[in-house]
């Protein structure tokens, strides 16, 4: 089992699960946080108060998959999710040693 | 007597017309005589134009009260970071409280019973003798206890405006202490000198040094912007100042204070006219005029400055300049207002930009570049542009109207001007260090390092402004 893990714009969230579904991957978990890679960030001014915003919004995207399906979901939410411009996001794709579903104890690839 | 000699008049006129006339002077031989009759008539004038005033009043009275709560609180609060959202508005609103109780014991009576050139008698104490009869030196027209009401909401606001100045590290005890010695040791005598009857500057009343301040430039703003400058400098920065970012946590809640504000000055500026008359309708004017010309004057040279227009610009200058035109309102013509604005927006935004940073001092919310700098221009520029046209309410022994400002002729009104600028000045900054000194030495003035990080919210009183899970 493979969790990928994608570091997107919030405003892409929409066609990123869209593109999931229709894949027919379910499951996932998303958060709201704070970050940057290359992509500078900007600058605000209250009453002649200059402040750099470098910690720029962002949306985490988890879902843990079956290995197989690994290259097709993440080729899904990379076309869903790129603009061509920086600031896009990135995504990690991490091993996963076990995956339980709490309400019956199923485990394994039979727990996604 | 004009209206006497029309009534007597008519009565003639409806004695010749025949018939029916003098069925009805039959009836007044019968009934009450002449006399009589006009006494009626001039108590239906008295009482229909105290009607009119007095609604004005109330409703300014209400205006005013509404510039505080939740005029200030919602400008204030959205500057300030989530954390201190509550207590920031808290700030403005005990004071609506707090002020009443000390305003009906004896702040009524220090500011306004006749008493020294500094200060007021005990006269009104526990509001004594201030009823539904009129104070003629104060306003013929309308109850005393309406205009006994209509300058508690002055009392009001004046303190809350310099919690600008403390805002995010003040203790709130110390914050209610505070409050009670500044009113009485800076507000009341201030008040009392500038619109109690033979107060020091008192222009109309028998004040030996006349200074014009229509509705309070020096009492209010210069008084408050002053002490919020002391305070600042006292209280010491923020803990992270200027390094870590404070950003305003919610600009809407601040553009809506802004314009429930500038609403509310037409009560506070032409209010102060103490009736329904034209008086009131130039100070009117003049208020809004100069909102609208210090709300361009400050985005001007914001955008020129920086590039960008900021809506924070945008209202900041519309809270300088309803603060610089409020003594010169009442006192000066439209375009004058709407330069006295421009000006005002201007020399501000560089009061609270580049002033501010140059010197390093954490006037959180502006409360003296705006209200300390923009009520000590009005005051300057309402010498420069008062003009009997507007208000001839001072008359010589023939009964002139006298020349007021520099644009009547009279440039040694400005001098005026600026001792009563001079005068509000120094009752702020010694009264105010005084205080503060006291407030330190009994309960601390600032708050811990701990309950500032935490949040006044939370460590102050036990809650938080936004619980948006659930």
């Amino acid at each position: 089992m493979k969790k990928i893990e994608a570091i997107i714009q919030p405003y892409k969230l929409d066609e990123v699960r869209d593109a999931l579904k229709n894949i027919g991957v379910d499951g996932l978990t998303i958060s709201e946080v704070r970050g940057h890679g290359r992509q500078k960030g900007h600058k605000e001014v209250y009453r002649g108060m200059e402040y750099e915003v470098d910690l720029l919004p962002k949306i985490k995207l988890e879902t843990v998959v079956p290995d197989a399906r690994k290259d097709e979901v993440t080729r899904a939410i990379s076309a869903a999710a790129r603009t061509g411009k920086i600031g896009d996001g990135k995504i990690f794709v991490f091993d996963v040693a076990e995956a339980i579903r709490i309400r019956n104890d199923d485990s394994g690839e039979l727990a996604l | 007597m004009t209206l006497r000699r029309l009534a007597q008049g008519s009565i003639f006129v409806s004695i010749w017309a025949g018939n029916l006339a003098l069925a009805q002077s039959a009836q007044a031989a019968a009934a009450p005589g002449v006399e009589d009759r006009l006494n009626a008539l001039d108590a239906a004038t008295k009482a229909a134009q105290s009607a009119g005033d007095n609604a004005w009043m109330l409703t300014s009275a209400a205006l005013v009260l509404m510039m505080t709560g939740p005029g200030l609180a919602l400008f204030y609060c959205g500057l300030v970071r989530a954390k201190n959202v509550l207590a920031t508005m808290m700030h403005s609103f005990i004071l609506m409280a707090v002020v009443t109780v000390l305003w009906a014991v004896y702040g009524y009576s220090l500011a306004f019973a006749e008493g020294n050139r500094v200060i007021g008698g005990l006269q009104y104490l526990f509001l004594n003798g201030v009823g539904t009869a009129p104070n003629a030196d104060y306003g013929a027209t309308v109850p005393h206890e309406t205009y006994m009401i209509y300058q508690l909401m002055f009392a009001i606001i004046t303190p809350a405006l310099i919690s600008g100045a403390f805002a995010e590290r003040m203790k709130f005890s110390a914050m209610l202490l505070f409050t009670c010695l500044w009113s009485t040791i800076v507000y009341f005598p201030m008040a009392h000198m500038v619109w109690g009857k033979g107060g020091l500057l008192n222009a109309f009343l028998g004040g030996p040094i006349p200074c014009f301040d229509f509705a309070g430039g020096t009492v209010v703003h210069i008084t408050s912007g002053v002490s919020a400058l002391i305070c600042a400098l006292y209280i010491g920065k923020r803990v992270g100042y200027p390094k870590e970012p404070m950003k305003p946590h919610s600009l809407v809640l601040s553009v809506i204070g802004a314009c429930l504000l500038w609403v509310g000055w037409f009560g506070f500026n032409a209010g102060s006219a103490v009736a329904a008359n034209g008086l009131a309708t130039s100070a009117f004017v003049a208020t809004h005029f100069g909102a609208a010309g210090a709300t361009l004057g400050w985005l001007l040279v914001e955008w020129l400055k920086h590039g960008k227009p900021s809506v924070l610009g945008g209202i900041s200058g519309a809270v300088a300049g309803l603060v610089a035109i409020t003594p010169a309102s009442g006192f000066v013509k439209p375009f004058p207002a709407l330069f006295i604005g421009f000006a005002a927006g201007i020399f501000c935004f560089y009061m609270v930009s580049a002033v501010k940073n140059k010197f390093g001092y954490d006037d959180t919310l502006d409360a003296f570049g705006v209200h300390g700098a923009g009520g000590t221009l009005g005051a300057l520029l309402t010498g420069v542009f008062a003009t009997r046209e507007i208000n001839d309410g001072l008359k010589d022994a023939a009964g002139k109207a006298l020349p007021l400002g520099l644009v009547d002729g009279h440039a040694g009104q400005i001098l005026n001007q600026a001792i009563g600028v001079a005068i509000s000045w120094v009752l702020a900054i010694v009264g105010t260090l005084i205080i503060l000194k006291i407030v330190d030495a009994v309960i601390g003035v600032r708050a811990s390092k701990d309950q500032e990080v935490e949040g006044l919210d939370l460590s102050m009183h036990g809650e938080e402004g936004y619980n948006l899970e659930g």
